[in-house]
């Protein structure tokens, strides 16, 4: 095998940068508060941790975890990120 | 190098593409029917294209020497109207005679509602009751880990249908050890953003094993590279990967499973 830090090192370190500007960008133009926003930033700490499967993890954290079918589909694409229904005080 | 292109949407790919695929080693290309980016009124729009994929488009690749082969069905994108999905549905067994028919596909489901599985049931109906190969569609991004589970749940009602003549196509590492944990066979396909890239996709042969895989570019209209599955193994030969290892997952896997019908010949 060879060294994959040598290999592909410089990849992820433009893919750690793309995602810090990102976050800059969607917060310097106000629109931080958007829920997939929120997902990302819920799954950013998966990215730091230790353990192995750090991808599964995070595509689990962006998944929506409800178990039965929707009743009707109202639209066709997919948004990334699951929307949270509002919590009701 | 060889390769088989198990999932590419053709139609919707030049003449170009054809070329490049050919002199990057393409062998065969198998066509799953799909959603055409706008959803079709009737059941006519759908026999057109049936035909245009089981007599006009095997020619135009025959003009490149490549083998075509095709799925036919309904999308899930399509199916939440239920009574074109049954006009649909109906026109199928008769085209299931067709040469280059390989089974039915690619269904499953796309939002997961109610009447996606409806006619998902309806389809994989179809597939027992005349023993085809079955190739399965899962949702995008936030919709598949509950589109898979829903999707393999509804399969397993169909005693029938044998999991090593099904692939669930679209795997991704939260969905690739339901699917290959139950014994179907699952597809993982190369996009530039969505899905999975080549080194996710290495990364799952290392992780799941290179048993019931096959990579696939599902190239058509949208964002998408007709020859993700060659470069590929240009990243896996950067990883230390050899000649023999890549023609097996590239080639010889998915001839295995293709080869279960046995109109799919090379």
């Amino acid at each position: 095998m060879p060294s994959l830090p040598d290999l592909q090192f410089i990849a992820a370190r433009a893919s750690l940068l793309d995602l810090a500007s990102f976050l800059d960008r969607v917060q310097r133009h106000g629109q931080d508060g958007d829920y997939r926003l929120e997902a990302l930033r819920e799954a950013l700490p998966i990215l730091l941790s230790t353990g192995p499967h750090r991808a599964r993890r995070i595509l689990e954290s962006l998944s929506d975890q409800s178990q039965e079918p929707i009743p009707a589909a109202t639209i066709q694409g997919a948004l990334g990120a699951p929307k949270k229904e509002p919590k009701i005080s | 190098m060889r390769y088989i292109e198990p999932h590419g949407h053709m139609v919707s790919r030049t003449t170009d593409d054809y070329a490049a695929m050919v002199t990057a080693g393409c062998a065969a290309v198998c066509e799953p029917a799909f959603w055409a980016g706008y959803d079709r009124k009737n059941a006519h729009g759908f026999y057109d294209y049936f035909l245009q994929l089981t007599e006009y488009e095997p020619r135009r690749a025959a003009k490149y020497h490549l083998p075509h082969y095709t799925w036919l069905c309904i999308n899930p994108k399509e199916s939440e109207d239920t009574a074109l999905a049954d006009d649909v549905i109906a026109l199928i067994p008769d085209l299931l005679a067709k040469p280059n028919v390989l089974g039915i596909g690619e269904i499953g489901l796309n939002k997961n509602s109610r009447n996606e599985l409806l006619i998902l049931e309806k389809h994989l109906q179809l597939a027992a009751d005349h023993d085809q190969l079955v190739l399965v569609h899962t949702p995008h991004l936030e919709d598949k880990l509950k589109g898979t589970r829903l999707i393999l749940d509804a399969i397993q009602n169909f005693s029938t249908l044998r999991p090593e003549r099904v692939i669930i196509d679209h795997v991704e590492e939260h969905t690739a050890p339901l699917v290959l944990d139950r014994g179907f066979w699952a597809g993982i396909t190369l996009y530039p953003e969505s899905k999975a890239t080549p080194n996710r996709a290495i990364d799952m042969l290392e992780l799941y094993g290179h048993q019931n895989i096959w990579l696939n570019s599902a190239c058509d209209w949208g964002h998408s590279d007709p020859l993700a599955v060659p470069r590929t193994a240009l990243q896996m030969r950067h990883r230390g990967y050899d000649a023999t290892f890549i023609d097996r997952i590239l080639y010889q896997n998915p001839l295995e499973f293709l080869s279960q019908n046995p109109r799919f010949k090379l």
